[in-house]
């Protein structure tokens, strides 16, 4: 329909046409090839691992993945990590969604200055407030809990959050709402019954968004925790003493949630960019 | 409509935000202007004098001014493919939106994968006889290939929230738009400077902010490839917390990231302001 | 010289075809009309003169050029979008010149062309304003004078009223037509508002599934229906139609004996137009169901042996439900149709 393909000369079409085909290819390439060798390396063996030249078809070897699932603390350190993250995740829209809801159903005076406040958050190098928290964490005690650093995730995550069910709710007709009302449930019944049916995948997905930032995080982790190291804490410090193969394995450990969730929300990726830039 | 209710659903929200955003940033604002109880300029000027500062300084800057428009150059080029495309269509969105949910430490794992001396670089270039012996890339020798790593880890990784970004504004664009540029006679690379990057901006905006931020923020992907040889800003910050436990020090280097990514907060603002009578 | 011919133009949307084989031919500075019910394939035939889409077959002609296969930029054309399409990031002043920057006409020209469109649709006080200071009926000026600035061989027009109030459509309907008149263009003009249709056309195509059933001025297409449903669609309301049998000496219709066709099948169809029916003293037994006073006359609703029966009757006869009334069709205005084939029988 474009001006190239109608003009073009079957010949000069179908170039065209293999022109951008490659790049397609070779975009999807840049990023696939990147995280297949990473898995190539994660199942390997060991030795295999640092051998050289290096194959690039796995050999399916576990031994990579036993080592690192045995190696002192990674257990621990991989169980900290989720339950980090479930924290973050119910922080995040436990405290994001009313805001979200606010935003998308009522004018009020001082709406903007709160809006504001949420975009700001994002002009800020989040992580860096870990370095005070620190020092307030360990006069509350919360210093090396999962509580702490989750409350520091969940400053990370709330923005978005708040955000995301801002463009989510606003997606919801208002009128649907009203016709609830009219039809007799009190406002309480109302976004049970209508809105959160309706928004409900929505927020999964942020939840999921939220699950995803804690779950990668690795400044604050590092800074906060101690004893109770994340998995990303964990893989950092021990980046300059561990070997490659618990490196790689520990990366693949990390980029298959990954990909996951991605994968859950891919739908809502979009949709909460579109509100939240205007 | 009680009137409070939009209040109260916003105080959880505003006062988390107040204990864990507000009041740690005026403390780490505190923190560098305090030196053993006393207001002092002293953190700054031990930062200042330190011989990896600039360098570090220097390095973050430059990081962030290779990458993001490596990456705004991407991420438009992969929208607009999307955009065009009718068939696997949300495959293609999928793949390319994988590196949003890993994170820099498995970002920088991934490619150290590939420039590590037994790595994939190596082994390809050894195969095809390129070289004879396997390259120690990432040493204190090399410190350009060290960037040049960086540089790709984190285009590879970050572009995707670039293009999420990008995408989602490119789908509020109405179609008549360009179908109106094209009657009148605009070519496609006119379509796009003229009409698709104007009408843009407000997402361009959101995603420029976000990245260079994240990119002053660049920590662990250094850390995963180039370790304490190429020093940056975060990195820094890092170190004076941890293994020379200097908080006061620590909090001056997070006020310069924090001051660097405000200005150029204001500076992307303004180069991208749409007059409210211009918008959609 | 900007005559345009279509050719067999047939377009399919994967399995669904909203064209099949449209020929049609538009003189030199016509105002031609795309008249059709919504869905019928308008803005698709529209859009492939444009080459905003492409045809699956077919050819589109312009002047002496085959144009299918160009770029809408090479085909001497200008449109105006149905949401006008004025672009919110440049003023008024740059939108009318957006055209002409692309050609890189020199500014001083640029500067006459847009100050005299400008002038033409009245939106010269509004040349520093952006889109989105202005009013639905100034978008609209807008577009047109975007259009014109072009001083493009054809202007092709996609509802451009439909989103202005009643009253704002009508007095833009006028104007509309007098300034493309005034401008040499040939306009082809995508409605689905028949009184705009009638009022502005030099000729009018009715659409009907993806097909021009009928293409002549606008009295013809009123007068002579080609197709019954150019009938049913074309007048507020639109024609009454009865079953007619062949018998002795004409056409039996509701009991009543015409002289209508020869050359036809046993069972045809009697169509006549609601104004053009007068209470007689002999006619059709009518019994009135609904009365509506419109002002200069009356719309009567009756049934005549079963079928609806519409009449418009002057406004000092006001029947009531139930009466009977006897109404008979004004002689040379009965047309009758094919029901098989749907076309007109003469
Ligand atoms: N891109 C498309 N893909 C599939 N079907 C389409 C597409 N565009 C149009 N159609 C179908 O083609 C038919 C004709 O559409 P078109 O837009 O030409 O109708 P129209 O006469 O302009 O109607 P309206 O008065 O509502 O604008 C419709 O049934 C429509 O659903
Ligand atoms: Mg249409």
């Amino acid at each position: 329909m474009s001006a190239a393909d109608t003009v073009a000369p079957d010949a000069v079409r179908q170039s065209g046409r293999w022109v951008f085909a490659t790049g397609v290819a070779l975009l999807v390439l840049w990023v696939l090839v990147p995280i297949w060798l990473l898995m190539v390396n994660a199942l390997s063996s060991p030795a295999e691992v640092t051998a050289f030249p290096k194959s690039l078809i796995p050999s399916f070897d576990t031994g990579s993945m036993a080592f690192f699932f045995g190696f002192g603390g990674v257990l621990d350190a991989l169980w900290n990590s989720v339950q980090v993250a479930a924290v973050t995740m119910i922080l995040a829209i436990g405290l994001g969604a009313p805001a979200g809801y606010a935003l998308s159903r009522f004018d009020f005076p001082g709406k903007e200055a709160f809006r504001f406040l949420v975009i700001m958050t994002r002009a800020f190098p989040l992580p860096l407030l870990a370095l005070p928290l620190a020092v307030m964490f360990i006069r509350t005690g919360l210093d090396d809990t999962i509580l702490g650093l989750a409350l520091v995730h969940a400053t990370l995550a709330l923005p978005f959050a708040v955000l995301i069910t801002f463009s989510l709710f606003s997606g919801i007709p208002v009128e649907l709402e009203e016709a609830a009302w009219s039809l007799g449930c009190n406002r309480v019944q109302a976004f049970r019954k209508v809105v959160l049916p309706l928004a409900a995948p929505g927020i999964a997905a942020s939840a999921v968004f939220a699950f995803v930032i804690s779950w990668n995080e690795v400044f604050a982790a590092a800074v906060l925790t101690i004893q109770n190291k994340t998995l990303t804490a964990f893989l950092l410090q021990s980046l300059d003493v561990s070997p490659l193969h618990l490196k790689f394995a520990g990366g693949a450990v990390l980029v298959i949630p990954a990909l996951l969730f991605i994968f859950a929300v891919r739908k809502y990726l979009f949709a909460m960019w579109g509100i939240a830039n205007r | 409509m009680p009137r409070a209710l939009p209040y109260l659903l916003l105080l959880p929200a505003t006062l988390f935000l107040g204990v864990f955003f507000l009041y740690p940033f005026l403390q780490v604002a505190a923190d560098s202007a305090l030196r053993g109880g006393e207001w002092t300029l002293d953190n700054y000027r031990r930062m200042a004098s330190h011989w990896k500062f600039s360098t570090a300084f220097w390095n973050t800057l430059l990081l962030a001014a290779l990458v993001v428009p490596i990456q705004l150059a991407m991420a438009l080029t992969m929208a607009s493919v999307v955009t065009k495309l009718e068939a696997g269509r949300s495959t293609l969105l999928y793949i390319f939106a994988i590196p949003l949910g890993i994170s820099d430490l498995a970002a920088g794992l991934i490619w150290l994968a590939i420039f590590e001396q037994s790595g994939f670089l190596n082994s390809i270039l050894t195969t095809l006889g390129v070289i004879d012996q396997p390259v120690l890339f990432l040493s204190y020798q090399n410190t350009w290939v060290i960037l040049l790593a960086i540089v790709l880890a984190e285009v590879w990784r970050a572009t995707a929230i670039m293009m999420v970004i990008i995408v989602a504004g490119m789908g509020l664009i109405p179609k008549e738009y360009g179908e109106a540029a094209e009657v009148f006679g605009a070519s496609r690379w006119q379509r796009f400077t003229r009409v698709t990057l104007p009408m843009l901006k407000p997402s361009l905006q959101t995603a420029l902010i976000l990245r260079v931020i994240l990119a002053f923020e660049v920590f662990a992907v250094v850390v995963a490839l180039g370790g304490t040889q190429f020093p940056v800003l975060m990195g820094e910050t890092y170190h004076w917390q941890f293994t020379m436990q200097d908080r006061g020090v620590a909090a001056a280097f997070a006020m310069v990231i924090l001051g660097i990514s405000v200005a150029f907060t204001l500076v992307i603002l303004r180069l991208l302001h749409v007059p409210k009578e211009a918008r959609v | 010289m900007a005559e345009i011919r279509i050719r067999g133009v047939a377009k399919s949307f994967g399995s669904f075809t909203a064209l099949h084989e449209v020929d049609l031919t538009i003189a030199d500075r016509e105002f031609m009309v795309l008249l059709g019910a919504s869905g019928c394939g308008k803005t698709t035939l529209l859009r492939i003169i444009a080459g905003l889409e492409t045809p699956t077959k077919g050819e589109v002609w312009i002047g002496d050029r085959r144009v299918d296969g160009l770029p809408p930029r090479e085909r001497g054309i200008a449109m105006v979008f149905q949401n006008y399409a004025v672009f919110p990031h440049l003023t008024v002043f740059e939108n009318i010149a957006f055209g002409l920057r692309m050609k890189k006409m020199a500014q001083a020209e640029v500067d006459r062309r847009v100050t005299r469109t400008a002038e033409l649709m009245h939106i010269e006080q509004l040349l520093k304003r952006y889109s989105g200071q202005l009013s639905g009926g100034q978008r609209q000026r807008v577009a047109v004078a975007r259009a014109l600035a072009m001083e493009p061989e054809v202007i092709l027009m996609d509802e451009p009223l439909s989103n202005l109030d009643a009253l704002l459509r009508m007095e833009m309907r006028a104007e509309l037509k007098g300034v493309l008149a005034a401008s040499n263009t040939t306009t082809i003009y995508v409605t689905h508002d028949q009184v705009e249709a009638m009022s502005m056309a030099d000729r009018i195509s009715v659409m009907n599934g993806g097909r021009i059933v009928q293409a002549a001025s606008p009295v013809e297409v009123y007068r002579n229906p080609a197709a019954r449903f150019v009938g049913s669609f074309i007048g507020n309301p639109p024609m009454n139609f009865l079953p007619a049998t062949r018998a002795p000496g004409g056409w039996e219709v509701a009991g009543r004996l015409f002289p209508g066709p020869a050359n036809a099948p046993d069972r045809i169809e009697f169509a006549i137009r609601p104004e053009d029916i007068a209470p007689a003293s002999e006619g059709f037994t009518a019994t009135v169901r609904v009365v509506e006073p419109l002002g200069p006359h009356t719309l009567v609703t009756a049934e005549v042996q079963g079928a609806l029966f519409r009449a418009v009757l002057d406004s000092d006869s006001l029947p009531n439900p139930g009466d009977r009334l006897t109404l008979a069709p004004v002689p040379d205005r009965v047309r009758w149709f094919d029901p098989e084939t749907q076309k007109a029988l003469t």
